[in-house]
């Protein structure tokens, strides 16, 4: 990079502090006009955080922001888009009951005489982006009933109508098909031609060697290192991200399934606004395999979950464990019968945050005869367990039993609901996204937790949305596209790209 | 008959305004992510401003918008309470349900001798045609001879719903109460918004209570504002917080009350219990939320305290 | 000492009291506004209590009704639930106790349980209703039981009307039969032997006799205790506290969160009713009157349940807290002429404290930070 000529961003010495929490310590970055810079890390390293400074949503302890030169007190949003950046989020922000215009003139509204909505108007602005752009849109529709892929190509023209030049983007692919991606790298290419500047957060490497010219790495909140992305391989970029050797590959014996434990026949399950969303869905499961279910995110995985664990009712088909019919029964007759759920939300789903750790270990089990004797809890059968389960499974602090699980890091607290669902004993264990938000040592954990169990004779249904965690731990993978299984691999016959193309609706050709 | 149902109709009107100032309180309050338990304590302050300034200004309409003053400030403790210190904003209410009268009764012992009665305005809140309506022997005009607050009433009606639905302001309210971290990246200040919804709110809810002792009766008692707040809410439930539903829900219950009236006149056909009949407008709201709120749903947002960085 | 100070400000216990403290400052200042002197006015609220046994008495006799209230709401609050059909179901605990209690001829001692299951039953389904309401249909209880409320106060005036029940141009309907009454020592005070001992001991006399006193209170008390072991001891508490917590996570671990509503309404109903059923036995008229506006006891439910953060023991010091300023507010209005409103700014103001409370957790939180940055 050179030095004579301005950056379109520079950040020089970034500290920030929740409380005692220190997010970034002198963090410094430099991005060049006109390219496309990815920020990498592992989940909580700071670079969401870093964006959210120059954005303007959080203030610097300590610090300076350059922009094209100038320094600029980013105090707010309006700031930063006063000084042309925008910011996709990971979470959209998006109001699900307004339509893609009301969203996207939101705060900079086209008006008559004030203060009166111009919608007309605004229409004709947004279909002017949209085609220069290639920024496919239905201007009217609600953004509750439109695609995850157009939901983020509004939340692209919202910050294109406000004339952005520097252009965030926060984990842009994680809800992306492998074809969106493609058309999403398209989109940014077109948009470095224009001059503009993209800065993407990410931490899939092989994305960074797809899009990116430069790549700055941050590690527990310290700058590591600036690259030339082209020069450097996706081994160094996974070793700088998290600073050791990394193992992309789970270790583990082959399996040997034995008799069918779990079946789905022909499941169809309807979500809130009476859509289909899992259409005649049939799938086996043996003793002692893993399957996994690849598939993109809104494809029917919540829905399916949902059936099983009896959160929802089915319309017709039949989920049985053992021969015994579960659908539509109650969650609590599904947990009893030996099917387990690690759930994907576990702050909404998996765990009582404000609760003590002791107490969300027997969330299923309190009114157990090992917990509890004519009602009342036994307290000391409660503190054992914990104990026993802290030491197993080295959930830190140790301490934690009766301080509110709310204070456990994300790693351990996924560590607590593990243990939870796997001291039950399933038969069947469902692991929705069971590694959602962890970092690599944590993924590694659970893979091998789930690997074990697997080996002690138990079966496992993995629900994953990372395409490579199936694959590294599945026996069988399933791709689940549109509410249906529309084939099926064993991990030593699964092709990736063949994978790819399936979760997004492409046809299996037969080759010879 | 015509007797009745025009007598009906007025008195419908007439216990349905206050109501709807209330609503469109609820309303405004509500679409911008703030549950609003407080409307009864803030129509009670606003009762009781009203027919005090009304009494010592004999001008009925200052006294009006006293009482919406009133209501507003009560209206600002809720908010400070509700948006900057983030507290559960259903005990905040309750706790202007105390406030609001624990206030109007001490301040009315103080400005009343002791009393907690107001003494009666000198003059009312106008009728649409005046006194010469008033004393015509035309059913239909003295009807229609009703008091301002009516009319105002429903014009503010029509303003709330431009406003939510038609204009910028409306846009930016709503989005904070369906989601106030969207509008806090596209740098709108959702604090200020809430702000201003909240003691719009309690200006609204204090008119409402000021429409009751400037209009319906003359003066203000302990027992002038006595569940009309928590109808109001109700009103709002049921007309999926938009005004035009919360409008027609409001005269459901006026028409509610007109009965209990009417029916309890020596003159109705049938006899019920006084007791009984006090007991229809209440059991009317009950079956009404059963029947008609099924799955409507609030503002996504509506009752959650907004942290910067969600 | 910063870092200390920022700890105790978190504990729940020290908020509650910084709420009352500041309640109490803002009571001065109205005191003030109004021309009165707040030290005169405190301390006589404080005086007239403690310094005359008979006092001490009423306000006891006052704080058992809001002992159980505050329980209902409080139990209510626990899973999340905002019970301010206190009233009602008080009302309908008091009815129940009251036609059972004047119709049924039953021996002493029983006659008094009796009363009281069937008063715990009635209003137990009348919060249960509420609660249905609100499992099924998703209606928020806190209108619905507004307007139990009212249809509550409005069936109690139509029972006093009706012949059998009401006495005939009166305000009041039958009392309860006089084996029922939970006074103290009731019978005994009657009688010629208990009429000559009183005559030579004045102050056993005056309370015996010019006041109500009953063992409601002890009941109440342990009641609380009882809900409190029920709470933090027992499965269904566990359950309870979890759905409050978070239902989402309570039902996908397969508790049943409708279920739960319900049975929680009933047993908040149940504590309310229990509160109007002892009422009626241990209270003058020991029947129905004919009422214009709710009596309060419910209402005294919340502020009492708010106070104590929603803990039961707790409801116990809240509720004498709030009978003992009540009472003192009526006495200082009677002999200083002070208004007696004052009182209830200042729970207004308690109560509102409580809710900032999140205000003192800020403020213990900037504490700790200077600490953090002065160390690096």
């Amino acid at each position: 990079m050179e030095n004579q000529q301005q950056y379109a961003v520079e950040m020089k010495s970034i500290y920030k502090y929740f409380d005692d929490f220190c997010a970034l310590s002198s963090i410094d970055l430099k991005i060049d006009k006109g390219s496309i810079h990815a920020l990498l890390g592992e989940n909580g390293a700071g670079k969401t955080t870093l964006m959210n400074i120059l954005y303007g949503l959080y203030t610097p302890d300590s610090g300076e922001i350059l922009i094209n030169g100038v320094s600029v007190e980013m105090k707010n949003p309006n700031v930063a888009i006063e000084h042309k950046i925008g910011m996709v989020h990971q979470h959209f922000k998006l109001v699900g009951k307004f339509t893609v215009i009301e969203n996207i003139i939101l705060g900079k509204e086209v008006v008559k005489a004030g203060c009166i909505l111009d919608i007309a108007k605004a229409r004709r602005e947004v279909k002017k982006l949209s085609e220069i752009y290639g920024l496919n849109v239905d201007p009217d529709a609600k953004i509750e009933d439109i695609s995850v892929g157009m939901q983020q190509r509004v939340e692209i023209l919202k910050a294109l109508y406000r004339g952005v030049e520097i252009l965030i983007l926060d984990e842009p692919t994680a809800v992306l098909t492998p074809q969106e991606i493609e058309e999403l790298i398209k989109i940014m290419n077109n948009l470095t031609q224009d001059g503009k500047t993209i800065i993407i957060i990410t931490h899939k490497l092989k994305e960074i060697k797809k899009s990116s010219q430069y790549c700055t790495i941050i590690r527990r909140g310290k700058y590591i290192d600036t690259v030339d992305v082209k020069n450097t391989t996706t081994q160094e970029l996974a070793s700088m991200m998290v600073g050791r050797e990394v193992n992309l590959k789970v270790k583990k014996s082959k399996a040997k399934p034995e008799d069918i434990v779990f079946k789905i026949d022909n499941l169809i399950v309807e979500d809130s606004r009476q859509i289909e969303r899992v259409k005649n869905f049939s799938l086996e499961v043996r003793k002692g395999e893993i399957v996994g279910i690849a598939g993109i995110d809104g494809n029917g995985q919540k829905e399916l979950v949902e059936a099983i664990t009896c959160l929802k009712k089915v319309k017709s088909g039949k989920i049985s464990i053992n021969g015994v019919e579960l659908q539509n029964t109650s969650t609590h007759n599904v947990i009893e019968h030996g099917i387990c759920t690690i759930h994907e939300d576990r702050q909404k789903r998996g765990l009582i945050l404000d609760f003590p750790v002791k107490y969300n270990f027997i969330t299923e089990k309190y009114n157990k005869s090992r917990f509890s004797k004519h009602f009342v809890l036994n307290d000391k059968a409660i503190n054992k367990f914990t104990e026993d389960s802290i030491k197993e499974y080295d959930i830190r602090p140790e301490d934690c039993a009766s301080r509110p699980v709310s204070a456990l890091s994300g790693g351990n607290q996924q560590k607590v609901v593990i243990a939870r669902e796997l001291s039950n004993d399933p038969e069947l264990l469902v692991a929705f996204q069971p590694t959602r938000g962890l970092d690599v040592g944590a993924i590694e954990f659970v893979h091998s937790t789930l690997v074990k169990h697997r080996d002690s004779g138990h079966s496992i249904l993995l629900i994953s949305f990372e395409l490579d965690e199936i694959i590294n731990v599945a026996d069988r993978i399933c791709v689940l596209y549109d509410g249906q299984i529309v084939a099926e691999f064993l991990q030593s016959e699964a092709d990736e790209k063949l994978i790819g193309l399936l979760m997004a609706g492409g046809e299996k050709k037969n080759e010879i | 008959m015509g007797t009745s149902i025009l007598l009906a109709i007025s008195i419908t009107l007439m216990y349905s305004a206050p109501l709807m100032f209330a609503g469109l309180g609820g309303v405004i309050s509500e679409n911008a992510g703030v549950v609003n338990i407080g409307i009864e304590g803030m129509m009670t302050i606003g009762a009781f401003a009203g027919a005090a300034v009304g009494y010592f200004t004999g001008n009925p309409w200052l006294g009006f918008l006293a009482g919406g003053l009133a209501g507003g400030l009560l209206a600002l403790i809720h908010a400070i309470a509700c948006i900057s210190f983030r507290a559960d904003q259903t005990i905040s209410g309750v706790a202007i349900n105390f406030l609001g009268p624990g206030i109007a009764l001490f301040l009315g012992r103080k400005l009343f001798e002791g009393s907690t009665m107001t003494k009666p305005v000198p003059n009312q809140i106008p009728t649409l045609f005046g006194s010469y309506a008033t004393n015509s022997s035309n059913l239909l005009l003295k009807t229609l001879n009703v008091r301002l607050t009516i009319p105002i009433v429903f014009i503010l009606v029509f303003i709330m719903w431009f406003v939510l639905y038609k204009t910028s302001f409306g846009l930016r309210i709503r989005s904070v109460g369906e989601n106030p971290a969207a509008a806090d990246t596209l740098g709108i200040n959702v604090n200020k918004v809430k702000y201003l919804s909240v003691f719009t709110s309690g200006v609204l809810s204090g008119l409402g209570g000021a429409a009751m002792t400037l209009a319906v009766v003359n003066c203000f008692t302990q027992s002038t504002i006595s569940g009309q707040g928590f109808i109001a809410l109700a009103a709002v439930i049921f007309g999926k917080w938009k005004p035009q539903g919360t409008m027609a829900a409001c005269l459901l219950f006026g028409f509610a009350q007109a009965l209990v009236v009417i029916l309890g006149g020596s003159t109705s056909i049938i006899q019920i219990p006084p007791s009984i009949l006090s007991m229809l407008p209440y059991v009317l709201t009950l079956i009404i939320l059963v029947v008609f709120v099924g799955n409507s749903t609030a503002p996504k947002a509506d009752g959650i305290p907004y942290y910067k960085g969600q | 000492m910063k870092y200390k100070i920022a700890q105790l400000l978190n504990k729940a216990v020290t908020k509650i009291i910084l709420a009352i403290i500041l309640g109490f400052i803002v009571g001065a200042i109205v005191l003030a506004f109004a021309g009165f002197n707040p030290f005169d006015c405190y301390s006589m609220m404080i005086t007239s209590i403690f310094s005359s046994p008979l006092n001490m008495v009423q306000v006891m006799i006052l704080t058992m009704p809001n002992i159980l209230t505050g329980l209902s709401v409080a139990f209510a609050f626990k899973t999340g639930l905002f019970n301010i059909g206190a009233e009602g179901q008080y009302l309908v605990g008091a009815m129940a106790a009251v036609i059972i209690g004047s119709k049924l001829k039953l021996p002493p001692g029983i006659n008094i349980i009796v009363i009281m299951l069937v008063a715990i039953l009635a209003a137990g389904l009348y919060g249960a209703f509420a609660g249905y309401l609100k499992a099924k249909f998703g209606i928020h209880e806190v209108i619905t039981t507004i307007m139990l409320n009212w249809i509550a106060l409005y069936f109690n005036n139509y029972l006093i009307s009706v012949p059998g029940i009401g006495i005939k141009n009166t305000q009041y309907s039958v009392a309860i039969n006089h084996n029922a009454w939970t006074n103290i020592l009731v019978n005994w005070k009657d009688t010629p032997h208990g009429q000559a001992f009183l005559a030579s001991h004045q102050t056993l006399s005056t309370i015996l006799l010019a006041t109500d006193i009953n063992y409601g209170i002890i009941i109440a008390i342990a009641v609380a205790i009882l809900i409190w072991f029920i709470l933090y001891k027992t499965t269904f508490g566990y359950q309870v506290r979890a759905v409050g917590l978070n239902k989402d996570a309570a039902e996908f671990a397969g508790i049943g969160v409708k279920k739960n509503i319900i049975m929680t309404m009933f047993i908040a109903g149940g504590l309310a009713g229990l509160a109007g059923a002892l009422q009626m036995a241990g209270s003058l008229p020991h029947s129905l009157v004919t009422l214009a506006t709710a009596p309060g006891y419910g209402f005294n439910g919340i502020t009492v349940a708010l106070m104590a953060n929603s803990s039961p023991l707790g409801c116990i010091f809240t509720a004498l807290l709030l009978s003992g300023l009540q009472f003192g507010g009526s006495t200082i209005q009677m002999n200083l002429g002070a208004p007696s409103e004052v009182v209830n700014i200042m729970i207004g103001v308690i109560v509102f404290f409580v809710a900032v409370a999140s205000m003192f957790t800020m403020i213990s939180e900037k504490l700790k930070k200077r600490r953090v940055k002065n160390g690096h």
